[in-house]
């Protein structure tokens, strides 16, 4: 059972990550992105680029992942979806541009990074064992504290910093920021770019985990908006709990079903289904948006 | 005025080059070649080593003149088809083939794929060579499909037998992603372990395909504590993370699979973690390997930047392709004769050293000869490069 706790804990600390990034966009621009998951490709094959290659050290490398993905998000606010957003109130234009985002960027790995499974070496050697009760590699464990270090520092920046505060004001209400005064073209930017950073964050830590491919994008992205839908959509604490709770349902499903195959996301699917058709807005989403 | 010199002449050395370029490829007929299968998503890796040793072999070939079918000397043209591991998109990519007057198709990567594609192949006259196993696609009365590698029910009985004999292995653990071709692997791969007298000791746990961290999925198995682990079907995007997860669990057992694998792959993502793993290659380890198995590696690299050790096995259907026809030239539009040469085809392996001949097989199999006969190489990777363990022929 301790085992299962700690393995619910690692998953929900990096699924926490990926959906904080993916919710952060969604509640400043109602935008549903589902390139996301591309984003945290990418920031996984940047960081493996300068780490994994050139040899730099992994913060830096972490970080070249986060400057890239910020750049890349705001430039594709400015250039792609700010534009949109100006001449279209049909939603479905956001998400038509979002799944043809998602394309362009699969195909944009596939030219730079190619089609092959990369890695990096582990940023710290050694496997805790805890009398066989837990058994976790020191670098799971190091990521996992990293991630909740990102995580509470994310929170503090909305809460406490300006640009923070903007924001928080731009997702509650657009049109009553921009008359406080807020610059939404430039915070909607930012917003993205925060995001897209995130993306990336996440990317470059869990490449020393797991790895990263041209691949897995798309059941990234799709991972985010389950944990989206549990907690919440555009509500930052919802996110962290949808991702929380998501990680510990798959590692308790993954020890409890697994003598019955391969059926804790398909117990995970139709719990969802229930869930949301008992409460459609998540945990701590409001029913009006 | 100087300017507009430079570009006219910009432009006349454009158009001549574009003149020369059309007149160098119209030199000979060209010959066209499919490739239908996966070469976007998670299994990405399997249907571009296949591309792109085909267009590494094409131009090679295109290079060197053309190749000499009958009178005719023919430049190969490769024209590939994503079906992004959806078997409708496969239907699609096969008719496709149809419409371009394509004999020969290369492909699909995966059991489902290569299922559905063949009431298409057959109704119009493709002979196809997929890297699926399902055993009704290669047995009569199906005669248009034929196996492009050694199918793990012919891998792992060797892969065992070799284990028991060699390394006293007893049990076997099985761990396969919920899919329909890793989990008829590891249903034959149990089967063929349970009529060697291995235990099975674990084999229902299966994973999603897109998971990232194996650590949760792979904890019940290690507790069975197996003298082997039999990864069915891995992908080489899973199998490092399978590897590292398992041996950092505490796994001190033989981890083996009857899927290639690439070491670049395994060295970056388990490093030494990966020492022993055991899987199936094709030619190029340097004890099998010909010259032209190393020339043909050095040009791939040269083309895409880095070689995929999966290629090792995959440059070879191309070359069948080739060989049989040119053994037949009447099989170029007319798979029927195609079919008849099948059976007496003989041509020198040029991948491997030594006597080795490129034939057809899968008479024990198949009751019929729809197989390419590819050598069956056992690896086992070490720091860094796969070593041969053994090697084999099929039958």
């Amino acid at each position: 059972m301790e085992q299962v706790m700690a393995n619910g804990v690692y998953l929900g600390s990096q699924y926490a990550m990926i959906a904080l990034g993916l919710t952060l966009i969604f509640a400043l621009m109602n935008v549903l992105n589902f390139a996301h998951g591309q984003m945290y490709v990418i920031g996984g094959f940047v960081t493996y680029t300068f780490y994994g290659q050139f040899g730099l050290p992994f913060v830096l490398a972490l970080l070249m992942s986060c400057v890239t993905l910020a750049i890349l998000g705001a430039l594709i606010e400015k250039f792609l979806f700010g534009p949109v957003i100006r001449r279209s109130s049909r939603e479905e234009s956001t998400m038509l541009l979002a799944a043809g985002l998602a394309f362009l960027l699969d195909a944009m790995i596939l030219l730079v990074f190619g089609e092959k499974q990369r890695g990096v070496p582990k940023i710290v050697d050694g496997v805790l064992n805890w009398d066989f009760r837990i058994i976790m590699p020191y670098d799971r464990i190091l990521i996992c504290f990293l991630a909740m270090v990102s995580i509470a520092a994310f929170i503090a920046f909305m809460q406490f910093s300006k640009t923070g505060r903007a924001l928080r004001a731009l997702a509650q209400d657009r049109d009553a920021a921009q008359l406080m005064g807020v610059n939404v073209n430039r915070y909607s930017m930012i917003g993205f770019a925060l995001g897209a950073m995130l993306a990336g964050l996440v990317g470059g830590l869990l490449v020393t985990i797991t790895g990263v491919n041209l691949g897995m994008g798309g059941p990234t992205s799709i991972k985010a908006f389950m944990m989206v839908m549990i907690g919440g959509a555009g509500v930052i604490s919802g996110a962290i709990l949808g991702g929380f709770i998501l990680g510990m349902l798959e590692a308790v499903g993954l020890a409890v079903l697994s003598q019955y195959g391969d059926i804790t996301y398909l117990v995970i699917f139709v719990a969802l289904m229930i869930f949301l058709a008992i409460r459609p807005q998540g945990l701590m989403g409001k029913p009006w948006g | 005025m100087r300017r507009r010199n430079m570009l006219t002449a910009m432009t006349a050395a454009l158009a001549l080059s574009a003149i020369q370029g059309t007149t160098a490829l119209a030199d000979n007929p060209v010959l066209k070649i499919g490739f239908v299968g996966v070469t976007s998503g998670p299994a990405a890796a399997w249907g571009i080593s296949n591309q792109r040793s085909m267009e590494t072999r094409a131009e090679w070939i295109n290079e060197t003149g053309g190749y000499t079918i009958g009178d005719v000397t023919y430049d190969i043209e490769i024209v590939s088809f994503d079906d992004q591991k959806d078997p409708k998109r496969a239907i699609a990519g096969m008719e496709k083939m149809a419409q371009e007057g394509i004999h020969y198709v290369v492909g699909p990567n995966v059991d489902d794929g290569a299922a559905a594609v063949r009431p298409v192949a057959e109704a119009t006259g493709i002979i196809y060579f997929p890297y699926a196993f399902p055993k009704p696609l290669y047995t009569a009365p199906a005669s248009n499909a034929v196996l492009g590698m050694v199918a793990n029910y012919q891998s792992g009985p060797a892969i065992y037998r070799y284990l028991m004999e060699e390394r006293g292995v007893k049990t076997v653990a099985f761990i396969a992603a919920n899919e329909s071709d890793p989990l008829s692997q590891r249903d034959s791969g149990r089967e063929a372990a349970e009529a060697l007298g291995l235990e099975v000791v674990s084999a229902n746990v299966t994973y999603q395909v897109d998971t990232t961290d194996f650590t949760p999925v792979l904890t019940p198995v290690i507790r069975t504590n197996p003298d082997l682990l039999v990864l069915s079907g891995v992908t080489p995007a899973n199998a490092p993370q399978l590897l590292r997860s398992a041996r950092e669990l505490g796994f001190q057992g033989i981890i083996s699979t009857e899927t290639a694998q690439d070491a670049q792959v395994l060295r970056e993502g388990a490093g030494d973690l990966a020492n022993g793993f055991i899987s199936v290659g094709g030619a190029s380890t340097p004890e099998i390997a010909s010259d032209m198995m190393n020339e043909f590696v050095a040009r791939y690299t040269d083309m895409f930047g880095e070689y995929n050790d999966e290629s090792n096995t995959k440059v070879y259907a191309l070359e069948y392709i080739l060989a049989t026809l040119a053994a037949n030239p009447a099989a170029i539009d007319d798979v029927e004769a195609f079919k008849q040469t099948i059976d007496t085809f003989e041509a020198p392996n040029p991948y491997m050293k030594g006597d080795a001949v490129m034939r057809y097989v899968g008479v024990s199999s198949f009751g019929q000869r729809r197989q390419i006969a590819v050598p069956l190489v056992v690896n086992v990777y070490q720091d860094g490069e796969f070593e041969t363990l053994f090697v084999a022929e099929v039958d």
